[in-house]
């Protein structure tokens, strides 16, 4: 009847293609399109295949049967499946920056030009080195890591690790940066549709018409699921032609979003779903201005579970032998791709559903040789049909070993009486019932249920708004599917407010899923996979059950099985089946364990999106950022912000020496600095001040409008949080800023205690660090500099505006700005600040009004040296571990009021006298350079952990005085001015002495500030 | 995760962080002692089942929330602003 012509494969090994491309394609059917041939390779080797193709069914038409060697023995493995449970046909695909390892062959699309190697063997994928670790199998079983390498202790970094990782390797990841992107997108419906087989297609129309937003999401690239693998019927068409019309209709409904080429891989509380779809995947490179893949946020009201079912495989000796694969994938193979997998094809199963498969490959052009069926008792109607197309059809019997070397050659099949015999074949088709795929519905930690009619798990408590139908739901006809998927749709739509009509499903051929699971054949001759991705064998599960781990999540981690990218997809519960005889309990009790995101791996790129390198965060620039730029500055990151570091000039040899030019300048003339990056909140109200008292721990009440105070905020355990300053600048109003690191911290502490602690204060706080743009003009030229940028009428000279005033002015001719004399350098200083959108302009007008003063831009190196200089904590003293006693700073703290930290600050441990306390350090040789980092030691004592009295915090090379300066918390520093400790750097290798001192380098006596 | 923010309605918890149990009072003014301050600082229940806990919608209204959740199965039973809160224990601890 069929006209397709077949070349014999060469039973040992895989055909090399003669003249006589894709022998092993049928002459006509399947879903692909004939006309438009593409070229491939594999190992090197050219080959062809049709668009519609997979990899896997391309080097099937091909006559490739092996396609990889296996993690721990190095078998030779070929094409289990014809899907994403695939464990075996793991590939490199394509080269260079684009290699990706472990990517199954199975739902690899093929394109034009297509590249793939094998993985995991050494020279060749043929003759593997590392095949003899199959005859060193007896160590290589269950727990082996645990047993085999434990000493001597010295080995396993330099010995066994290495060896294993060559030994069990997996593919090689790209050597250089992926050069494509991948985007991010969130999208929100009424009805989430999981799987577009015949119950998520039924799901998605009947909400689709009730005019429901429906987003149905399938893998594939072609919607359909299993009608396009199986010759089946619905209404007067094919299931394939049924698939193609409700797919457009649904493409018709402007509410419905179809998502192919889309893997749902994660289910997250209260209707949030994961999904990854493979926009460029299926092309060599991804079209201009095309992401790689696209991660969806999908939010839905309810969902409709319709992610089918994975067929299970048999467990016998030599079931990993390429040519042997599951009766589902063969069909898929005969029906979907025109590809007949073997030539000569024996069915093992131990259902009525695998016998399908003999009707398939004849239809196909294959010869049956023989059905195994594990039952005794056969529907004779099945047997009848199997004999008419001249198979043997042996019932009550099983499958004990496979033969071949690098390929299928023949089967050893024992009958129901016990003798053997031996039938060549080239393929074998197992089936041993389906496994509903209950791994989206478990991510949220609920556990599947037994279900004994079907011998499998089906979903127990279903997260909320979400419902399983057709396979997944635990019913496998066709008419089930599309019965239950329909009404499902229908009732998810109107929980949603949408009104669905009810429609009959349309009729089926008949079917029957009368079935028997067969967990292994006990007496059969070889090595008999559980787990084909892990190689966990049957005699591995035995072992773990003989040496007690018979727990099932002792059973998983022992063996590794089901712990593989596959989750154990065609695994799991053939292991939980063999542990449940063996220990003589129904498989329900053995229980199963927990599958989590992600369904099938992800990378690691579509989850980073557009966050890479540069992009990994936003940048926060500051308002001077154009004038720097244009002065040559080095910007430096802190946090978010690129700030200014400092500003070379043409004949400095280093930064050093332009940072020693800046704070020479800002101590003889006048300097400025961006200081915009500090956290600015405005707080206002009637209870703002008592507020201002409760979180801070130094005294506020005395503070006039007019005024402003250095602020030290403690955590409610006692150590120091943030400082800065909070300056009145009304009765109700005031300014607080915290260190550029913690500002939004501080906000939240603000808005916390508020909105928390004291509700009832009468206070409101809104950051405002981008809206005003702040700079420090600092020098004893300052106030010289900014007499021509404060508009005339404010008077800024040291009687109307000491230090430590602040002020509204208005600047550049009646631009408001706030004014404050704060000084972190030590020098007279202002703070002036304006609305951020006059920032460069005002910069720049500074920079001119400053130039006959000798003025210079200083960025965050020079503002570092300085406060140093001066003696003042900054990040790495307020580092969370350090309290306001540590900090020097204890005798400003309140007495009288209550504050955030008041109380946890006092315990003893906190008190100790002998904590390190911040104080100065000089090098005892002035012309030796400090470390920060380095710890304290007594002169001659040996480094020891105990020996331990501190360490540096801060260095800095003074330009004031011409030698290394360091800030530092030592024991009971404030007592030991003038004493000689060792500062000792095992890390780069620095031993010197250096001098205690007074934390305050320059100007102790603040003779500069006050002028 | 999705939170339904009183004042914007409901957001993914990206948008929110995560304080902790809401059940410790802060022993207020100068009469507070430090053994109830430990108390407040460092102990917590750690309960299986319903919890009332502190978020903060940080990117959004920066409004912090007392948020009901079980933390068993991350249903979240009620939302309530912690200002709200706040004042209604308040009025119970001193009627």
């Amino acid at each position: 009847m069929s006209t397709i012509t077949l070349r014999r494969a060469e039973a040992d090994s895989p055909p090399v293609p003669t003249g006589r491309p894709q022998a092993f394609r049928t002459a006509t059917g399947g879903l692909i399109d004939r006309r438009r041939p593409l070229d491939f390779s594999f190992d090197g080797t050219r080959y062809a295949g049709f668009e519609g193709d997979t990899l896997a069914s391309a080097l099937l038409a091909n006559g490739v049967r092996l396609v990889g060697r296996s993690f721990k023995y190095h078998r030779p493995r070929g094409i289990l499946s014809a899907g994403s449970e695939e464990p075996n046909a793991l590939v490199e695909l394509r080269a260079g920056a684009r290699r990706e390892p472990n990517t199954r062959a199975t739902v690899a699309e093929l394109y034009e030009g297509l590249e793939a190697r094998s993985q995991n063997r050494w020279p060749s994928l043929r003759y593997d080195a590392l095949a003899v670790n199959a005859l060193a199998a007896p160590i290589f079983a269950a727990g082996f890591y645990y047993k085999t390498f434990m000493w001597p202790a010295a080995f396993w970094e330099k010995l066994y690790e290495p060896m294993i990782r060559r030994a069990a390797g997996l593919g090689r990841a790209a050597d250089a940066p992926d050069p494509d992107t991948y985007d991010r997108a969130h999208a929100f419906c009424d009805v989430l549709v999981i799987g577009g087989g015949p119950a998520g297609l039924s799901a998605a129309l009947a909400a689709g018409r009730s005019g429901a937003r429906v987003i149905l999401v399938d893998e594939d690239h072609r919607l359909g699921g299993r009608l396009l693998a199986e010759r089946r019927e619905i209404g007067s068409r094919s299931g394939a032609d049924w698939a193609r019309e409700t797919v457009a209709e649904l493409a018709s409904l402007p509410e419905v979003t179809i998502l192919s080429r889309t893997t749902l891989f994660g289910v997250y509380d209260h209707g949030a779903y994961g999904a990854v779809e493979r926009v460029s995947d299926h092309l060599a490179v991804p079209a201009a201005h095309a992401p790689r893949q696209r991660l969806w946020r999908i939010t839905a009201r309810r969902a409709v579970l319709a992610a089918g079912a994975i067929e299970r495989p048999h467990v016998f000796g030599g079931n990993d032998r390429p040519g042997v694969m599951l009766a589902g994938a063969v069909r898929t193979y005969l029906n979907r791709f025109g590809v007949l997998p073997g030539q000569r094809v024996a069915i093992f199963t131990s259902g009525d559903d695998g016998w399908r498969t003999a009707s398939d490959v004849a239809a196909a052009g294959g010869q049956v040789v023989a059905v195994i069926d594990a039952r005794a008792c056969v529907p004779p109607g099945l047997r009848r049909a199997a004999e008419a197309l001249g198979a043997r059809v042996i019932a009550g019997g099983y499958v004990s070993g496979t033969k071949g070397h690098l390929a299928l050659k023949a089967i050893e099949v024992v009958d129901t009486y016990g003798s053997s015999e031996t039938i060549a074949c080239d393929c074998l088709a197992m089936a041993n019932g389906w496994n509903p795929i209950v791994h989206l519905d478990s991510h949220l930690s609920r556990r599947p249920v037994w279900d004994a009619a079907i011998h499998a798990f089906v979903p127990g408590a279903l997260p909320s708004g979400m419902v399983a139908v057709g396979a997944a739901g635990g019913r496998l006809t066709l008419a089930a599917c599309l019965e239950t998927g329909s009404r499902a749709g229908a009732e998810m739509a109107a929980a949603c407010g949408f009104t669905a009509a009810p429609r009959d499903a349309p009729g089926t051929d008949p079917e029957s899923t009368e079935h028997t699971p067969l967990w292994r054949v006990a007496r059969s001759r070889g090595k008999a996979f559980v787990d084909f991705q892990n190689d966990v064998a049957a005699s591995d599960v035995e072992l773990a059950h003989r040496e007690g781990f018979r727990a099932v999540e002792h059973l998983k981690r022992y063996t590794t099985l089901g712990m593989a990218t596959d989750q154990g997809k065609t695994s799991n519960l053939a292991g939980l089946g063999i542990m449940a005889e063996l220990t003589g309990q129904a498989l329900p009790s053995v229980g199963t364990t927990v599958f989590r995101p992600p369904f099938t791996p992800v990378a690691i790129g579509a989850f980073a999106g557009h966050h890479r390198g540069k992009d990994f965060r936003a940048t926060r620039q500051v308002p001077s950022r154009a004038w720097c730029a244009e002065q040559g500055a080095v910007f430096v990151e802190t946090g978010l912000w690129l700030r200014p570091a400092y500003f070379p000039k043409a004949g400095e040899a280093d930064w050093l020496e332009s940072v020693n030019r800046e704070v020479n300048t800002v101590r003889s003339h006048v300097g400025v600095c961006d200081v915009t990056t500090l956290g600015k909140i405005d707080i206002q109200g009637r209870d703002a001040l008592a507020f201002i008292e409760r979180v801070c721990a130094n005294p506020f009440g005395t503070l006039p409008v007019g005024k402003a105070r250095y602020a030290v905020l403690l955590r409610e355990d006692g150590f120091v949080m943030d400082d800065g300053t909070v300056a009145r600048m009304g009765e109700t109003h005031f300014v607080m800023t915290a260190s550029t690191a913690n500002a939004a911290k501080v906000m939240q502490h603000l808005e916390f205690c508020h909105q928390w602690l004291w509700p009832d204060l009468d206070v409101q706080m809104v950051s405002v660090s981008e809206q005003w743009a702040q700079y420090a003009v600092a020098g004893p030229r300052a106030r010289d500099t900014l007499r021509s940028i404060v508009d005339e009428g404010f008077d800024i000279g040291n009687e109307a505006f000491p230090f430590l005033a602040c002020a509204e002015v208005t600047v550049g001719g009646g631009i408001p700005a706030r004014l404050f004399r704060i000084s972190f350098s030590g020098e007279l200083a202002y703070e002036l600040a304006v609305p951020a959108a006059y920032g460069d302009a005002a910069w720049r007008a500074i920079m001119q009004a400053g130039s006959t003063h000798g003025i210079t831009a200083y960025g965050s190196e020079a503002l570092s040296v300085m406060r140093i200089e001066k003696g003042h904590a900054a990040g790495a003293e307020i580092n969370g571990q350090t309290t306001a006693r540590d900090l020097g700073l204890g005798g400003m703290l309140a007495k009288k009021k209550d504050y955030v930290g008041r109380l946890m600050k006092e315990r003893p441990a906190l008190t100790d006298p002998d904590r390190p306390i911040l104080v100065g350090f000089r090098p005892v040789d002035r012309g030796a350079r400090l470390r920060a980092g380095a710890h304290f030691l007594a002169v001659g004592a040996a480094p020891s952990l105990a020996a331990d009295e501190g360490v540096m915090t801060s260095v800095a090379y003074s330009p004031s005085l011409g030698h290394w300066i360091g800030l530092g918390l030592l024991r009971r520093g404030p007592e030991r001015h003038g004493e000689r400790v060792r500062a000792y750097d095992p890390v780069r290798g620095g031993d010197i002495e250096v001098e205690i001192c007074s934390p305050v380098f320059v100007d102790p006596k603040e003779e500069k500030l006050r002028v | 995760m999705r939170i339904r923010c009183p004042y914007c309605g409901e957001r993914d918890n990206g948008e929110f962080s995560y304080l902790g149990d809401a059940a410790p009072t802060r022993p207020d003014g100068m009469g507070a002692e430090a053994a109830a301050m430990h108390d407040y600082v460092y102990l917590r229940e750690n309960r299986a089942g319903a919890h009332r806990e502190l978020w903060y919608h940080g990117s959004g209204c920066r409004a912090w929330l007392v948020v009901t959740r079980d933390t068993r199965t991350h249903a979240i039973d009620d939302v309530s602003p912690a200002r709200d809160v706040a004042r209604t224990r308040r009025t119970g601890e001193a009627a």
